[in-house]
């Protein structure tokens, strides 16, 4: 029997990036708000410094700040054919736990979609026509618009002080931003990272190409900078361990860096670490929450009261619960009927390394330093004579030079042995890779469920994963690998690698933790699981915010338009849903 | 308390043959009061690892470390097979000289050994290579069926030598045909765990030397990369040009707690 405890007004399922922008929010209205998180707790110090953070083995290889599949996993297929086997240690994606989330561990690199990238399928269909859309890819409009998220985009970009080159401000092209990007209201907070040597050849050979590079937006500060809420961050040093570690410096944005000093301080918030939320607990209508379900770390189970719930944890979490709960119809692939669980997507990836004669210093970086072409992505470019829908950005980062996972060697190099050893030492210091990222449709045979077997540690089924690309990302990846492979020859270099993403879809290398779907938003209740405001539709004291909501992924890094969501809902429910609670769009 | 200034060796007595015995190169022999102070605290942090020769005042004793995980002959496997994948000497440190085989035998008696993050819930089923590993074992435990299987083939093949006993050539040729399924083991599949040693071996050559591997930095100094350091503000501008400090790891500049303040 549960536990039960004191009521409050907000309770959020989860304790990152957007549960912390959500409870900022929303105590500033003056409700009392509690974040469930399932990890540990976690701050800059003693967490993340940099006497020991610095530690590939620990954080990158075993991977110490990630989700531990003995505690929460999934299970997985290409195909509904066959039986799904549980994902038993980590691999193509790793979800964070602990107080910060994944936004912790990340690169920062953040990104806004394009206006495009909103109304794909009417887009698509306009330009196109229907038809260019194959049968059985669901991709759909997202019920927002980018001119709906510019605020929000901003708002995210300023809390984090993001550095970078704005292409297009207020509709005025600018020389060396990013000239497809859609109209922003003003600059990046900062100017951009230093460049890498990598970056500059990277640029040059773009020129050349006649591409119009740009420096990556970095949610990794080029200079100290301040923040809206008072929260001072450090400069970038460039020491090269972003991704999969936390920052010591308070230079990579991260709900630790850039909201919770002010958040923590505030006497109508709390949180708890420790606590897996296993159900949203509903009336016997059906209709509303009462509160969440959770188990702490000896087990024991306890009901947090609420009058409003608020899904915020990772992508997988999210959607699993909502199964569990009975929230929303669970999407039926055979009959392409139901909402929860549908359009699941992922990231298409590829790369070409480059070996070079000039040293390149590479352990020199930061996680989202890096020069991008956009030609390729979204709807930039003729898509008629190429046959698929969909692209993606081509960049060279320079994130580290991490020994264990960032070495790259030549195809001829020998795999161990002495031939190994001679290659590493000759390449190291003299290669880079040139990176794709692509966008991914949603399509029928893609989507969450429950699995019929395997049980988590509560008894609860394991979240199921069906997943295979679309022949049409297949395409699309293959035709933005080439566009790379032409920048990485025109490099000069001694020899490249062309790494292209092979058919299926494997869940064992580690590609990119940008699953998204599976709660998507909308106008139709009957293709979507929340409204545009991300408040479900069955039950309207409940929103779902996160990568879940996208309704297919963008060739973006998804964090930008995670935080701007994050925002957009905030103040929907600040401005609309307190004053009325109740459903904000009559279905 | 020179002792403690001697030359430690990770095997126990009953290693044959000193010539893949490793050794632990320091970058610079402790000097002072607090290197040894340093050593100390060390010793007292990992107790099961240092067997001190309780009050010896002799000189050529070495400091002996016992294994925790693997056997004497398990041992004997571990040390022949990265000495080939990363092949050394004294003056081009492999995986032996780096203390490869030291950093293994440490990892698969933690909790990476156990699995303790992993999901190792039932049922069991072999599924396609996209759905990754299935296998029962834990890595400790398919290290442990498969070195024994391992020995046993080359037994079979090679009148009766264990596979630390085989020529170079020979110990080649046996790794290959892992790495390319060549070779079916009764308990588990060869090449899975040639995958895990590979991998397991490369990390031990390639990770803070505070894990027991990369000894004197010999993998980092063999690629290029000068440690964790915090500050490039300066230095990424210096396009093309060499890095010029010093080698560090977490915990200093020879790696260890056992060196001296730099």
């Amino acid at each position: 029997m549960a536990t039960r405890l004191n009521p409050v007004d907000v309770v959020l399922v989860g304790f990152g990036w957007t549960a912390s922008i959500i409870a900022q929010e929303l105590t500033d209205e003056g409700l009392q708000v509690l974040a469930l998180e399932r990890g540990v707790d976690r701050a800059t110090v003693p967490d993340f410094s940099t006497t020991h953070i610095q530690d590939e083995l620990r954080y990158a290889v075993r991977g110490g700040l990630f989700q531990a599949p003995v505690r929460e996993t999934l299970s997985f297929r290409n195909t509904r054919d066959q039986t799904a086997l549980p994902m038993r240690h980590l691999g193509s994606f790793r979800p964070g736990a602990g107080v910060g989330g994944a936004g912790v561990h990340w690169n920062g690199q953040t990104w806004r979609f394009l206006p495009d990238d909103f109304v794909l399928r009417s887009h698509t269909e306009e330009r196109y026509g229907a038809d260019f859309i194959a049968p059985d890819i669901t991709i759909q409009d997202w019920g927002v618009s980018y001119d709906d998220l510019e605020p929000y985009y901003d708002r995210f970009e300023y809390l984090c002080g993001v550095s970078g080159t704005a292409g297009n401000v207020g509709g005025s092209l600018r020389q060396e931003g990013n000239p497809f990007e859609g109209a922003r209201r003003r600059d990046y907070p900062l100017p951009p990272l230093e460049r890498s040597s990598g970056s500059l050849m990277f640029d040059k050979a773009a020129r050349e190409l006649g591409y119009h590079p740009f420096p990556a937006p970095a949610a990794n500060t080029s200079r100290p900078y301040k923040n809206p809420l008072g929260v001072q961050m450090g400069q970038c040093t460039y020491c090269g361990f972003c991704e999969w570690f936390g920052c010591g410096n308070n230079s990579k944005a991260s709900p630790q860096s850039t909201i919770l000093p002010v958040l923590l301080k505030k006497d109508n918030f709390s949180y708890r670490s420790g606590c897996d939320v296993t159900r949203v607990k509903l009336d016997n209508t059906g209709k509303k929450a009462k509160g969440v379900l959770y188990r702490d770390l000896e087990g024991r189970e306890y009901e947090q009261p609420a009058q409003l719930v608020i899904l915020c944890a990772f992508a997988h979490h999210n959607v699993h619960l909502l199964l569990l709960s009975g929230i929303g119809r669970p999407y039926d692939p055979v009959s392409g009927t139901g909402v929860t669980g549908r359009n699941y997507a992922y990231q298409i990836t590829s790369s070409v390394e480059a070996f070079v004669d000039e040293l390149i210093n590479p352990y020199m970086g930061a996680g989202a330093l890096g020069q991008a072409i956009d030609e390729f992505n979204t709807d930039n470019f003729d898509h008629g004579p190429e046959g698929f829908i969909g692209g993606g950005y081509i960049a060279l980062w320079t994130t580290g030079g991490r020994p264990i996972t960032q070495h790259h060697l030549p195809k001829d190099a020998p795999k161990w042995g002495a031939g190994w050893k001679k290659a590493m030492s000759e390449n190291y210091l003299k290669s880079v890779s040139v990176a794709t990222h692509g966008s991914v449709v949603s399509h029928r045979g893609a989507y969450l469920d429950l699995d019929p077997s395997y049980k988590d540690a509560y008894g609860n089924p394991l979240l199921r994963l069906t997943f295979d690309f679309h022949d049409n990302d297949y395409r699309m990846s293959e035709f933005l690998t080439g566009k790379a492979e032409g920048i990485a020859k025109a490099m000069k270099p001694r020899s490249i690698n062309v790494n292209k993403r092979k058919k299926p879809y494997s869940i064992v290398p580690y590609q990119t933790t940008h699953n998204t779907g599976g709660a998507i938003m909308g106008d139709d209740p009957r293709t979507s699981v929340v409204n545009r405001y991300l408040q479900s539709w069955d039950v309207p004291n409940v929103f779902v915010v996160g990568a879940c909501n996208f309704p297919q992924n963008a060739g973006y890094n998804p964090t930008g338009t995670v935080g701007a969501l994050a925002f957009w809902a905030a103040d929907a429910i600040r401005k609309m849903y307190l004053k009325n609670p109740g459903p904000l769009i009559q279905a | 308390m020179d002792t403690l200034e001697t030359k430690r060796n990770i095997l126990d007595d009953s290693a044959p043959g000193g010539g893949v015995m490793p050794e632990f190169p320091r970058a610079t022999p402790p000097q002072n009061a607090l290197s040894r102070r340093r050593f100390v605290q060390t010793a007292l942090a990992l107790p099961v690892l240092f067997a001190l020769p309780a009050c010896s005042q002799d000189k050529a004793t070495p400091v002996k470390l016992a294994r925790r995980f693997f056997s004497a002959e398990e041992y004997r496997f571990i040390v022949a097979a990265t000495a080939r994948l990363i092949p050394g000497s004294d003056e081009d440190p492999g995986a032996v000289q780096a203390a490869v085989p030291f950093f293994i035998d440490l990892q698969l008696a933690g909790p990476y050994g156990r699995a303790d993050r992993w999901y190792m819930e039932g049922p069991w089923a072999k599924g396609t290579e996209q759905q990754g590993y299935q296998l029962q074992e834990t890595p400790a435990q398919l290290y442990r069926k498969a070195i024994a299987g391992m020995d046993d083939y080359c037994r079979q093949r090679f009148d009766g030598k264990a596979y630390a006993d085989l020529g170079e050539e020979d110990q080649d040729q046996v790794l290959h045909d892992m790495d390319q399924k060549k070779i079916e083991l009764k308990d588990v599949p060869a090449q899975a765990f040639f995958a895990l040693l590979w991998q397991n071996t490369q990390e031990g050559f390639l990770s803070d030397p505070m894990y027991g591997g990369n000894r004197g930095f010999a993998g980092w100094k063999l690629i290029g990369f000068p440690g964790p350091r915090y500050n490039y503000v300066d230095d990424i501008t210096q396009y093309g040009k060499p890095y010029p400090m010093p080698t560090v790891g977490l915990l200093g500049r020879d790696g260890t707690r056992t060196g001296t303040v730099a």
